[in-house]
C-alpha cells in the first residue's frame, strides 16, 4: 500500500448521509446489495437502485421479501466471496436479528447501515439508538457516524475493516435518523483510484464455499467446541481495534482528513472539568453548546465515541481520567438497568470503574424518537453536572431531559 | 435470463444413476431415514460442481457435527426459514462475482433445502421470493417428513389430518388433535410463479425418478422447487425396514401425487400417472395410515373420513390429486 497523499482530485457534493453510503457502495464495488424498505436507512437502497439502473454501478440489487431474506441473502452471498451491503432501521433490524447474529457467528464480513429508528410500538420515524445497539453482545462491529462525510469514509472502512482476515467479523454503520440520512452536506467524494488504492478485493481464503474448496461451514457443535468457537470470535473482535488502527492511519494520509482517533473524537477536553459524552449528530448541538459554556469561563468537555464496537476502554479511560464529572447523554433507554442509566452510560462507568480517582457519573436520557436536543438542554445537563461538582455528590443519577409531566 | 446450466443427462434406470457420492458416511441419522436417502440421491444427481446449502432440521443436525460431515460437497447451514435466501444469496454472489470477472466462470449448481417445517411453514415467503428471481439458477428441495422431526416430532402444516406428535398427542377428551389438512404446496408455488419453469412432487423410493427430477430442475435455468414425501421411522412409528414401502404406498394410495410442472405443462408420474388414467386402482389408505403408530389412534370414522378426503380429491378436483378449484359451472 502507498502511503503518500493522492493529489486531490476528490470532487465535492451536497449529499445526505444516505446519498453519500450509496457512492460509498459504488466506489467500493459492492458485488450483492439486498434492501428492504422501512425509513429512514431505506433512502440509502432508493439511491442504490437509480446508480444501477443509470448504469453508474454493476451490482446484484435484490429487493428481498422481508428483513430476515434480506441479511440472509447478503450472508449467503458473502460466504461464497462476494463483497456485500445491506441495512434497515428499527423494528426492521429487529426482524432481521436471527439472520443477524448468525452473520456474525459465521465471521460473514456484512456491512450494513442502520438508520437509527425508534422501535415500535408506538410508531415513530424518529432517531434512537436501542436498534442498533441490540446488536453489541453478538459480534458486531458498531460505529456511530457524525456526519455525511464521515458516513462515506466509515463505509469504504467497513470492507476494509471487516474483510480483513484478522477480523472477519460483520460491521454495522449507525447514521442518526433524519438528523443524518436525509440532512445535506458537502461532502468530498474520492476518486475510484483513490479508493481501489486502500479498498483490496475480498478474499475469503480458505473459508470461501465453492467446489474447489468443499468445505462444510457451521455444522452442529454443541457443548463439545462452543466455547472455543466463541472465543475465537472474541479474540477476532479484540484483533479488530488493531486493524482499525491501521486501516484508518493509512485512510488519513491516503485521503487527507481524519480524526486523532478512529474510535472517539475530543473537543475541548483538555483541561474540562465536566466532560459530555454522546454519539452521533447529538455531537452537533453539544459542540455550540460547550463552545458558549467556553465562552462564559466553564471548563466543558465533549467526547464523542464513534466505535461502540469494539468499545475503546483505554482511550476512554484516557480521555476521561483527568475530569471531575461525566455527563453521559444517551439517545436510548435499558428499562431496569442499573441506575436506570442510558446504555452507553453504563458502558462507560463500567470503563471508568478501575481508574484511581473516578469522576462523578451522571446519566441523562435525550432526544428519544427524533426529538431534537437543544443547546439549552445540554445547558440544562451540564448544570446539574456542576451541581454534583459542587455538593460532592450525584443526587439524581439518571434524569430525562425535556420530558413533560 | 439465465446463465448456462451444467450438462446432466437423464438416467433411464437404476444403473445409470451415477456412482458419485457426495454424501457419504460421517452422519448419525436414524436407521431407515428416507430423508438422509434424498440427499445422497440428491447429490448423486448433480454431482461435484454443487454448492448445497442446508437450512436446520434433521438434515442439518444429524448429518453434520462438527469433525464430521458426510458432505463431499461445500455444504453450508442456513436457518430455518431460510432455505429461499440461502439459494438466492449463493447463487447471486456466484452470479456477480462470475459477471464482473472476480470468479472464473463455469456453471455452478446451486441446491438449498429445508424440511417440511423449514419449507412448508416458515420459510414459505422466502422460497416464493427465491422463484421470483429468474436471473437465479437454483433449485429448492424440501424433505417433508410430515412433521418437525428433529425437535421431537412436532405437528408442521405438512403434517397429515390426525397424525399423532407431540403437539398434537390424542387425548381423553380430544383425540384428533391436528385438525388441519396437509398444505397443498407444491401447486400453491406453481400456480403462484407462472413463470418458474419447473416444480415437481418426488418421493426416494422411485430412485431414477428422482434422479431426473432434480437433473431437469437443474439444467432448465432459472429457479426450481421440488418437493419430497419422506417416510420417517422415528415420527412416523414403524419398523425402519419399511421406509421404502411405506413412500410407494404413499403414492399408490393415492395420498401423494407424483407429478412435475414442465414450463407450464402438468405431468404425472410413475404410478400417479397409472391411477390418473384409469389403469390402476389406488389401494385403500387404511393400507398406509395402518401400517403407522402415528395413526393408530384414528377410529373407522376417521379412516373413513381421510378415505373420503383423498377421493374427494381424485374424484371431484378440478385437476385430480392436485388443484381443488375450477371455473364455476354456468350450465347450458
Amino acid at each position: 500500500m502507498a502511503t503518500e497523499t493522492l493529489p486531490q482530485t476528490e470532487r465535492e457534493e451536497l449529499i445526505s448521509g444516505s446519498e453519500a453510503i450509496a457512492i460509498a457502495c459504488s466506489l467500493a464495488d459492492v458485488d450483492v446489495i439486498t434492501a428492504y424498505p422501512i425509513r429512514p436507512y431505506d433512502t440509502v437502497m432508493q439511491y442504490v437502485s437509480k446508480l444501477k439502473a443509470d448504469g453508474a454501478f454493476d451490482c446484484d440489487f435484490i429487493v428481498a421479501e422481508s428483513e430476515h431474506s434480506q441479511f440472509e441473502i447478503v450472508k449467503h452471498a458473502s460466504a461464497v466471496g462476494a463483497r456485500t451491503f445491506c441495512g434497515s432501521s428499527g423494528v426492521g433490524w429487529f426482524y432481521a436479528f436471527e439472520a443477524i447474529t448468525v452473520t456474525a457467528g459465521l465471521r460473514l464480513p456484512v456491512v450494513a447501515m442502520v438508520g437509527n429508528r425508534a422501535l415500535d410500538d408506538p410508531g415513530a420515524f424518529g432517531v434512537e439508538h436501542n436498534d442498533a445497539m441490540a446488536v453489541r453482545d453478538l459480534g458486531w462491529m458498531l460505529y456511530w457516524v457524525g456526519t455525511a462525510q464521515e458516513a462515506l469514509d466509515i463505509a469504504l472502512l467497513s470492507w476494509r475493516i471487516a474483510e480483513d482476515p484478522r477480523v472477519f467479523l460483520p460491521m454495522a454503520i449507525s447514521c442518526d435518523g433524519s438528523f443524518l440520512t436525509h440532512s445535506q452536506a458537502i461532502v468530498n467524494v474520492p476518486t475510484q483510484e483513490m479508493v481501489d488504492q486502500f479498498l483490496p478485493q475480498y478474499d475469503r481464503g480458505r473459508l470461501q464455499l465453492h467446489p474447489d474448496n468443499p468445505i462444510t461451514v457451521a455444522p452442529q457443535v454443541n457443548e463439545d467446541w462452543l466455547m472455543e468457537i466463541r472465543r475465537q470470535t472474541d479474540d477476532a473482535m479484540r484483533r479488530s481495534s488493531d486493524v482499525i488502527r491501521e486501516a484508518y492511519e493509512e485512510f488519513k494520509q491516503l485521503f487527507g482528513r481524519g480524526d486523532d482517533s478512529p474510535f472517539i473524537e475530543e473537543y475541548m477536553t483538555e483541561d474540562a472539568d465536566i466532560v459530555l459524552v454522546g454519539m452521533g449528530t447529538l455531537a452537533m448541538p453539544v459542540r455550540v453548546a460547550v463552545r458558549r459554556m467556553r465562552e462564559q469561563g466553564k471548563k466543558v468537555g465533549f467526547v464523542r465515541v464513534k466505535f461502540f464496537r469494539p468499545f475503546a476502554t483505554d482511550e476512554i479511560r484516557e480521555a476521561l481520567s483527568h475530569c471531575k464529572a461525566v455527563g453521559v447523554i444517551d439517545r436510548d433507554y435499558s428499562y431496569g438497568s442499573p441506575s436506570y442509566g442510558g446504555v452507553l452510560f453504563n458502558e462507560i462507568r463500567s470503563a471508568l470503574y478501575t481508574l484511581d480517582n473516578r469522576p462523578l457519573m451522571q446519566s441523562f436520557i435525550a432526544g428519544l424518537g427524533g426529538r431534537e436536543v437543544l443547546v439549552r438542554d445540554v445547558e440544562e445537563m451540564t448544570a446539574m453536572v456542576q451541581d454534583s461538582i459542587d455538593s460532592g455528590q450525584v443526587k439524581e443519577e439518571n434524569t430525562w431531559i425535556g420530558v413533560r409531566e | 435470463m439465465t446463465t448456462v446450466t451444467q450438462e446432466l443427462p437423464q438416467v433411464r434406470g437404476v444403473k445409470q444413476i451415477p456412482v458419485f457420492e457426495g454424501f457419504t458416511s460421517g452422519h448419525r441419522t436414524c436407521q431407515g431415514c428416507e430423508s438422509a436417502l434424498v440427499m445422497r440421491l440428491m447429490i448423486k444427481a448433480a454431482g461435484p460442481r454443487t454448492i448445497v446449502v442446508g437450512s436446520t432440521g434433521c438434515m442439518y443436525v444429524a448429518n453434520t457435527t462438527y469433525y464430521s460431515t458426510p458432505w463431499v460437497v461445500p455444504w453450508m447451514h442456513t436457518q430455518l426459514g431460510s432455505s429461499g435466501s440461502a439459494a438466492t444469496g449463493t447463487a447471486a454472489g456466484l452470479a456477480s462475482l462470475m459477471r464482473k470477472g472476480k470468479m472464473q466462470e463455469e456453471p455452478i449448481n446451486v441446491i438449498a433445502f429445508c424440511g417440511d417445517g423449514g419449507g412448508v411453514d416458515m420459510g414459505l415467503s422466502a422460497i416464493s421470493a427465491a422463484l421470483q428471481h429468474d436471473e437465479y439458477n437454483l433449485l429448492i428441495l424440501c424433505y417433508d417428513n410430515e412433521s418437525y422431526a428433529n425437535t421431537d416430532i412436532q405437528v408442521s402444516g405438512s403434517s397429515p389430518w390426525g397424525a399423532n406428535s407431540t403437539f398434537s398427542p390424542p387425548g381423553k377428551v380430544h383425540r384428533i388433535m391436528n385438525r388441519r389438512w396437509k398444505k397443498n404446496t407444491v401447486p400453491m408455488l406453481a400456480a403462484g410463479h407462472p413463470d418458474v419453469r419447473y416444480v415437481a412432487t418426488a418421493c426416494g423410493s422411485y430412485g431414477p425418478d428422482f434422479t431426473n427430477k432434480i437433473r431437469r430442475a437443474l439444467t432448465i435455468g432459472g429457479p426450481t422447487f421440488i418437493h419430497s414425501i419422506d417416510p420417517c421411522p422415528k415420527g412416523w412409528d414403524y419398523d425402519p425396514k419399511y421406509s421404502h414401502e411405506l413412500g410407494m404406498l404413499a403414492v399408490e394410495t393415492g395420498i401423494w401425487v407424483q407429478y412435475e410442472i414442465v414450463d407450464g405443462e402438468l405431468i404425472l408420474n410413475g404410478p400417479s400417472r397409472a391411477i390418473s388414467r384409469g389403469i390402476r386402482r389406488r389401494k385403500p389408505v387404511t393400507d398406509y395410515l395402518q401400517r403407522q403408530g402415528r395413526f393408530a389412534h384414528l377410529t373407522e370414522e376417521d379412516l373413513q373420513f381421510f378415505q373420503d378426503r383423498i377421493d374427494e380429491t381424485w374424484e371431484k378436483w378440478w385437476i385430480p390429486g392436485i388443484v381443488p378449484f375450477g371455473p364455476h359451472d354456468e350450465g347450458e
